[in-house]
């Protein structure tokens, strides 16, 4: 067994005075790759942030609002995620006009994500599918072993949603993912979290569970 | 280079690149010399006076002199205000007419200062020229704003009540209420503004602060004069303080009572100003249309062309360093960087560079560094950046940023800036028009802009060339307002304007 990445013991977690988890106990180990599933307003918003506290330097970040910067390019908003790699001078020319090597490296994971085209439009001109696609682009240009992402595939149709989510998990070791989608916490994930009102209700290996298992998660 | 820039952001770098390049010409065109031998002694001189003022006693002046400047420019600014407001109120009730609109431009076109000048030749240095030399361009600028602000309230109110043909009823009922609020905040706002007209109007002969602080600083009593100064301070950021509704009657009443507007010209003297001294030399003396022509010719060639000229260099240049600066400042100001020490200072620094009149700013660095262009480009620039980057800063606390955003200069370049562009651009779009009013009057203490040559003609008499040129640098405002407007819509920056402009920011 590997160490624990992260590690909750009796966890208050909650934004100011409102509580969302009034004790939480869970770990992640390295190398697990965890669906987080649970209907809105369950907290899966609040562990992501919590998670993200512990590990700020490991952690490829892909929140909910996307938070791009509407009015730059899809170039720039996936090269955002790199921000900390180079030095300063080097990001406020890429800036201006961004260096040849950036430009292959940018363009070509914009290709994957099917943004080759847009690589050069400015977000606020992007459809909503196209500006989700370049967010978990920033996150996958972030370079970092745990992606964090909440509901990164949402706005995508189920094959893209898949394969791209595919494509994430392959290139981090580590990773808690917030979705509603089932059937991909199913096909992707190792290891499966139910939330129900800041309660961890499920946590068991995806391989034991069925669809019908999680639609448990969501009966009122 | 594609006709329409892939990206929002290009559309505004593209604007911002070629203003650069307008402002990179005037600073080749522009006069920089420092002309003075040692500013560095200078400065010191002026700081140390700065470091300890005097306000009373054998440095300074007699208690009675300076009660008399500062009743006197209290006096001023609130008869100013008030007649500028209700003039401005009227006009605004006629918004929708194209004649009023183009009137009030033409009025506030004009600044407190020439303004000044003119009415001091039919009503002497009195009360009255000092009252109408804030009350004529403020109610050019209210008509606007109440103008504006009627247009933009929500018409159901009015549009829901039984049909009659009551307009006043309608007015006062359903659509006043509406703008009450904002229209008298701005009303305190103005007169923050008019303190400091009222103040700037001593460098004409009027006896309010400003003219036994420019006695003082040509003398050389810095002490003094910098006592003088921070008396303004304190007037200006103690409004919020003594500015009481219930009170307004009570100051105004005041303010009618120490300095009545009363001239000392009649009615005679103001007919003779009009169709004798404001009518062009040649004509006046019936030497003909031919004279006429070479009258004219004359004056553009030696007034009117370099006026226009320096004027538009130096207010290109100062709007080029307003920029930077203000790119550079707000920051000290905004949440999102530094830490509380530095927030403070860019706070503190911040409201000293907006309080000081840039006029003043001028007149402090004119005798610093000597007479050329440079200080009046570093007046505008401090003064006008200090405001935007004081306006950009707040509208940057309303920026919420994801929990993973860079910091320091990254997250100035890539999160903060191309979301503040907007407003950013707008605003100095906005700010261009007054920079350039500011930038004529300027001439009056001897840069030679638009203000130059008129203050000359007034010097000489020669009223009717102080018309022509007080008529150009009208027509250069509004060619400027014009630009910035179609600049503003072309960039769809209106919105941005309006909202962050216009309130607390006009003229």
């Amino acid at each position: 067994m590997s160490e624990a990445l992260f590690r909750f013991h009796g966890a208050r977690l909650g934004h100011g005075d409102a509580t969302v988890f009034a004790a939480l106990d869970l770990s992640v180990r390295r190398g697990e790759t965890v669906a987080l599933l649970g209907a809105s307003g369950s907290g899966k918003s609040t562990l992501l942030a919590a998670l993200r506290e512990q590990r700020q330097a490991l952690c490829a970040w892909c929140p909910q609002e996307q938070a791009l910067v509407p009015m730059l390019s899809v170039f720039h908003n996936i090269y955002m995620g790199g921000l900390h790699r180079h030095g300063t001078w080097h990001n406020l020319r890429t800036l201006l006009r961004p260096a040849a090597a950036d430009r292959a490296e940018v363009g070509a994971l914009a290709a994957e994500l099917g943004l080759a085209d847009k690589l050069f439009t400015s977000v606020d001109r992007l459809s909503g599918g196209q500006a989700q696609r370049t967010a978990l682009g920033r996150a996958l240009y972030t370079r970092r072993p745990v992606l964090l992402g909440d509901e990164p595939v949402s706005n995508l149709d189920e094959h893209q949603g898949l394969a791209l989510m595919q494509r994430a998990l392959a290139t981090h070791d580590t990773a808690v993912v917030a979705m509603h989608d089932r059937a991909l916490a199913l096909a992707c994930f190792q290891r499966v979290l139910g939330l129900r009102h800041g309660e961890l209700v499920l946590d068991a290996p995806a391989a034991a569970l069925t669809l019908a298992d999680l639609d448990e998660l969501y009966r009122p | 280079m594609s006709a329409r820039p892939a990206t929002t952001a290009a559309g505004w770098r593209r604007a911002s690149g070629w203003l650069l390049l307008a402002g990179l010409l005037a600073f080749a065109c522009a006069d920089l010399a420092v002309t003075r031998t040692a500013p560095g002694a200078e400065l010191l001189r002026v700081a140390r006076g700065f470091l300890a003022p005097v306000w009373l006693g054998d440095d300074g002046l007699a208690a009675a002199e300076l009660g008399r400047a500062l009743a006197n420019t209290l006096a001023f600014a609130f008869q100013g205000v008030a007649f500028g407001a209700a003039g401005g109120f009227l006009l605004a009730l006629f918004w929708h007419r194209r004649a009023v609109r183009a009137a009030a431009a033409s009025v506030r076109a004009v600044h407190e200062l020439f303004w000044g000048l003119l009415l001091m030749q039919v009503a002497g240095l009195s009360p009255l020229t000092g009252v109408l030399a804030i009350a004529l361009p403020y109610a050019g600028i209210f008509a606007k704003v109440f103008g504006e602000m009627l247009e933009e309230a929500d018409p159901a109110p009015a549009a829901s009540l039984p049909r009659q043909r009551r307009r006043l009823s309608t007015l006062f009922y359903a659509r006043l209420p509406l703008i009450a609020a904002d229209a008298r905040a701005y009303t305190a706002y103005r007169l923050e503004c008019a303190l400091r007209a009222s103040a700037i109007l001593g460098f004409i002969g009027l006896p309010t602060l400003g003219f036994h602080l420019e006695t003082a600083f040509r003398e050389g009593l810095y002490a003094q004069g910098a006592g003088l100064l921070y008396v303004l301070f304190a007037l200006i950021l103690s409004q919020r303080l003594w500015l009481r509704a219930r009170l307004v009657p009570v100051y105004l009443l005041a303010a009618l009572l120490w300095a009545p507007p009363l001239g000392q010209g009649d009615w005679a003297t103001l007919a003779r100003f009009v169709t004798q001294d404001l009518v062009p030399a040649p004509l006046a003396r019936d030497q003909g249309w031919a004279a006429l022509g070479d009258w004219a010719w004359m004056l553009w060639r030696e007034q009117v062309g370099p006026g226009l000229w320096h004027t538009l260099v130096l207010g290109m240049a100062a709007l080029l360093l307003t920029a930077v600066l203000a790119l550079l400042l707000f920051p000290l100001r905004s949440p999102l960087f530094g830490n509380r020490a530095t927030r403070l200072l860019g706070h503190g620094l911040l409201v000293v560079l907006r309080t000081t009149p840039e006029f003043f700013l001028a007149f402090f660095l004119l005798i610093i560094l000597g007479p050329s262009m440079l200080p009046g480009i570093l007046a505008l620039a401090l003064h006008t950046g200090a405001i935007i980057a004081h306006l950009t800063g707040r509208f940057s606390e309303g920026l919420r940023l994801r929990a993973d955003s860079a910091r320091g200069v990254n997250r100035y370049a890539y999160e903060v800036l191309p979301r503040l562009s907007p407003s950013f651009l707008a605003l100095l779009l906005y700010r261009w028009e007054i920079i350039m009013r500011e930038t004529a009057v300027l001439g009056i203490l001897g840069i030679h802009t638009l203000g130059f040559y008129i203050d000359s003609s007034v010097a000489e008499f020669r009223f009717d060339r102080t018309l022509v040129l007080i008529l150009a640098t009208v027509c250069l405002n509004l060619a400027v307002d014009a630009f910035s407007r179609w600049l503003r819509a072309r960039l769809r920056l209106a919105g941005e304007g309006r909202r962050l402009g216009s309130k607390k920011d006009s003229p």
